[in-house]
C-alpha cells in the first residue's frame, strides 16, 4: 500500500505543479466565470411566477455566444472542457515514463505493479475532483451574488448530483487517455489518438446519428407522430454511443427538474400536443431516468481502466 | 553443491517468439563478488538481468537471488536489489533530492532516516552541490552517479549495473568504477554488464562472456585467459645472458615445465603450475644470469576476440 501513496502523492503534486494544467485552469475559469455573469444578466427572461429553482436556472440559461456553436450554457462550457482536462490528467501517465527510462528502475522497487496504475489514476481522479468542485463552487457563488436568490437545499443535492456526474464524465476521459497512453510508445501518438476520439465523439456522432436515423425512418413535416417518435429513438440510442450525449442528456435532467424524460423533442411534443404543463420531479425521479446514462458512464471508464491495467501488468519490461 | 550462492541460474530460458534471448543459462556468483557480465550487444545480458530482477518472466529455467524466486516473490527480491538500467531516466522536472525522496518513499523507508541518507550519498557520488537543482540539467555522467545513489539508497545486498559506464567521459568512468568497486568491499554483490572491457578487467573478480544466449566461458579473467590462449598452461618468458643448451635442459627438467622454445637470449617456458622461484634458481645455479623474467599476462581483450572472431 505504501507505494500506492507513494505514487499518488507524487502524481497529484506533479499535476498541480505543471504549467500545462495552469493554463487550462485558468481558460476553464475564465469561461466559465464569463457564462455565468452573461446568464446572470438575462436570467430574468426566463424566470417567471412559475419558476421553482431560480438557482439552478442560472446554471443552465444561455450565456456567452461562441461562433459555431452559438450561446452556450455552463454545462456546455464542462462538457467542451472536461475531456480536454481529462486527457491532459492521463495521455502520459505510462508512456512518458517508459520513454524516460525512469519506468524500469520505479518497477525495480519493492512495490505491486498494479501500485503505478492505480496510484496515477487515483492521482488524476483527485485532480479532477477537485478541479470540477472548485469551479461548480465559484461559479455558484458568484451566481447567488448576482441573483440575491439562495439555493434550496433540493437545488443543492442536484448541484452535487451534478458535480458526481461531471467527475465521472472526466474520469471516462482521462481513462481513455490511460489506456492510449499504455498502447502507444510515444506522447505524441496518444494524445492525438485521444484528442481523434474526442473530436469523433464529440462533434461527428450527432451528425452520423441523425443521417442513420433518417436513412431507417424517413421522416418530413407531414410526418406522423408515431414516425418522429420512433426516428428520435433510433438517433438517441446511435448518439448514445457517445458519452458526450450521455452526460448532456444526465446533466440536463439533473440542473431541469421540469424534465420528465431525456429527451427534449419528447418533452416538446408532450408539451404541444398534450398541453402538458411539466412540473418539477423530486430528485429522486430525476436521478431514476438519467441512472442508464450515468451507469453507462461508469461502466465505460471502469472498460478502459481495465484495459490499460491488464496491458500495463501484462507488459514485458524489455532490453531495448 | 556447498553454500548457496547469492545468485543461482539452472537453465535459465527466455523466448521472445522464436528468437531465443537467453539459452539455458547456469550461472552461480557468490556474496562480495564483482561480477562482469560480458558479451557483444543482443546476447542476453540485459534480458538476464532483467528476468533475475524479476521485471521479466523466463520462459523457462529457475532463477535464485538469495534463495527467493524473482517471478513467484518479486517484493522481497526487489527489497534487497538495486538495479540502474542502461538508459537511466529521472525525473527532469525534480531536483536530485527529490528523485532520490521518491525512491525511497517506494521502499517505504522512514522519512527522517531518508533526508540525513540522502545528503550523505549525495555526498558520496559528489552531487552535494547540485542537491537542489532539477536534473534536466544533469550531464550524463551526473546521472550515472545519480544513479548509483539511487541504487545504494535501499541498501540493497546485490546491485546490478547494466553498462554503466556507457557514453561518460574518462573521469566520469573513474568515478563510477571506484564507487562500483566501495560498494563491494561493503559486501554488496555486484553484477555488472559491459563491453568495455578494460574497465571491467580492473574491478571485476570473475567474468561471464555471454554469446547469443549461452555463457561460453566463467571465470577470472587470469583463468579465463589461461585456458583460451595458453592452452591451459602459464607461460614465462626468461631472459637471460647467455643461454646455453644445458640450461634449457635443466630448465626442461625441473617438474611440471612441459615446454622450452628459446629464441636468441629469450626463453618462453610452457609450465602446468607458477614456477618462477624454481627457474630463478635454476638459472641462478647455472653460469648464466638472470636478466628478467615475467609472466605472461592475458588481457580479456585478447580473450574476448577469442570468442568473438568471425570465423
Amino acid at each position: 500500500m505504501s507505494g500506492l501513496f507513494a505514487v499518488f502523492w507524487k502524481e497529484l503534486s506533479d499535476h498541480f505543479t505543471h504549467l500545462r494544467f495552469a493554463i487550462l485552469l485558468i481558460l476553464v475559469y475564465v469561461f466559465a466565470i464569463v457564462t455565468i455573469y452573461i446568464a446572470a444578466g438575462h436570467i430574468r427572461g426566463y424566470v417567471t411566477e412559475a419558476t421553482q429553482f431560480v438557482f439552478l436556472t442560472l446554471f443552465v440559461v444561455p450565456g456567452a455566444r461562441v461562433p459555431i456553436l452559438g450561446e452556450i450554457s455552463f454545462p456546455t462550457i464542462l462538457s467542451i472542457f472536461i475531456p480536454i482536462i481529462g486527457i491532459i490528467l492521463g495521455f502520459d501517465a505510462i508512456n512518458s515514463e517508459r520513454a524516460s527510462g525512469n519506468l524500469s528502475r520505479v518497477l525495480s522497487q519493492p512495490l505491486y505493479r498494479d501500485s503505478v496504475i492505480n496510484g496515477k489514476f487515483l492521482a488524476g481522479l483527485v485532480t479532477l475532483s477537485i478541479l470540477v468542485v472548485s469551479i461548480v463552487v465559484l461559479v455558484a457563488g458568484m451566481g447567488l451574488r448576482m441573483i440575491g436568490v439562495p439555493p434550496t437545499a433540493e437545488e443543492i443535492l442536484r448541484l452535487f448530483a451534478f458535480i458526481f456526474a461531471s467527475i465521472i464524465y472526466g474520469a471516462f476521459w482521462m481513462s481513455l487517455a490511460v489506456l492510449f497512453s499504455v498502447l502507444s510508445k510515444t506522447t505524441a501518438t496518444s494524445v492525438l489518438a485521444s484528442v481523434s476520439v474526442w473530436i469523433f465523439l464529440f462533434l461527428f456522432m450527432f451528425t452520423i446519428a441523425s443521417a442513420i436515423a433518417s436513412a431507417v425512418v424517413p421522416i418530413d413535416q407531414n410526418s406522423s407522430l408515431e414516425s418522429i417518435t420512433q426516428w428520435d429513438e433510433l438517433y438517441r440510442t446511435i448518439s448514445r454511443i457517445s458519452p458526450s450525449t450521455l452526460y448532456g442528456e444526465a446533466t440536463a435532467v439533473l440542473l431541469v427538474p421540469e424534465l420528465g424524460t431525456a429527451s427534449p423533442l419528447m418533452m416538446l411534443i408532450g408539451t404541444e400536443t398534450a398541453g402538458l404543463q411539466p412540473s418539477p420531479l423530486p430528485l429522486s425521479q430525476s436521478l431514476l431516468i438519467i441512472w442508464p446514462q450515468l451507469t453507462s458512464l461508469i461502466a465505460l471508464t471502469a472498460l478502459c481502466f481495465a484495459g490499460s491495467y491488464i496491458r500495463f501488468m501484462r507488459e514485458e519490461i524489455r532490453s531495448t | 553443491m556447498g553454500e548457496r550462492g547469492v545468485i543461482e541460474t539452472k537453465d535459465l530460458v527466455k523466448a521472445y517468439g522464436k528468437f531465443i534471448a537467453v539459452d539455458k543459462l547456469n550461472l552461480r556468483v557468490d556474496e562480495g563478488e564483482i561480477f562482469g557480465f560480458l558479451g557483444p550487444n543482443g546476447a542476453g545480458k540485459t534480458t538476464t538481468i532483467l528476468m533475475l530482477l524479476g521485471l521479466t518472466e523466463p520462459t523457462s529455467g529457475t532463477a535464485r537471488i538469495f534463495g527467493f524466486d524473482p517471478t513467484k516473490e518479486p517484493l522481497k527480491v526487489k527489497r534487497i536489489t538495486g538495479y540502474l538500467p542502461e538508459k537511466v531516466g529521472f525525473y527532469e522536472d525534480l531536483t536530485a533530492t527529490e528523485n532520490l525522496e521518491y525512491i525511497a518513499a517506494l521502499n517505504n523507508l522512514p522519512r527522517d532516516v531518508t533526508s540525513r541518507k540522502i545528503s550523505e550519498l549525495l555526498d558520496m557520488v559528489g552531487l552535494s552541490e547540485m542537491s537542489e537543482k532539477k536534473v534536466g540539467t544533469f550531464s550524463h555522467g551526473m546521472k550515472q552517479r545519480l544513479g548509483i545513489a539511487d541504487v545504494l539508497i535501499k541498501n540493497p545486498k546485490v546491485a546490478f549495473f547494466d553498462e554503466p559506464t556507457a557514453g561518460i567521459d574518462p573521469e566520469g568512468i573513474d568515478q563510477v568504477l571506484t564507487l562500483i568497486t566501495n560498494m563491494a568491499k561493503q559486501k554488496v554483490t555486484i553484477v555488472l554488464s559491459s563491453h568495455q572491457l578494460h574497465q571491467v578487467q580492473k574491478i571485476c573478480t570473475r567474468v561471464g562472456i555471454l554469446s547469443k544466449g549461452h555463457l561460453v566461458a566463467e571465470g577470472s579473467v587470469d583463468q579465463l585467459g589461461r585456458e583460451t590462449i595458453g592452452g591451459g598452461k602459464f607461460r614465462i618468458e626468461v631472459q637471460v645472458s647467455e643461454p646455453t643448451s644445458k640450461l634449457v635442459k635443466s630448465i626442461k627438467n625441473i617438474k611440471g615445465v612441459t615446454n622450452v622454445e628459446s629464441s636468441g637470449d629469450l626463453l618462453l617456458i610452457s609450465c602446468d603450475k607458477d614456477l618462477r622461484p624454481q627457474i630463478a634458481r635454476t638459472v641462478v645455479d647455472s653460469d648464466s644470469l638472470l636478466v628478467q623474467m615475467k609472466i605472461e599476462e592475458y588481457g580479456l581483450d585478447e580473450i574476448y576476440m577469442k570468442y568473438f572472431r568471425e570465423p
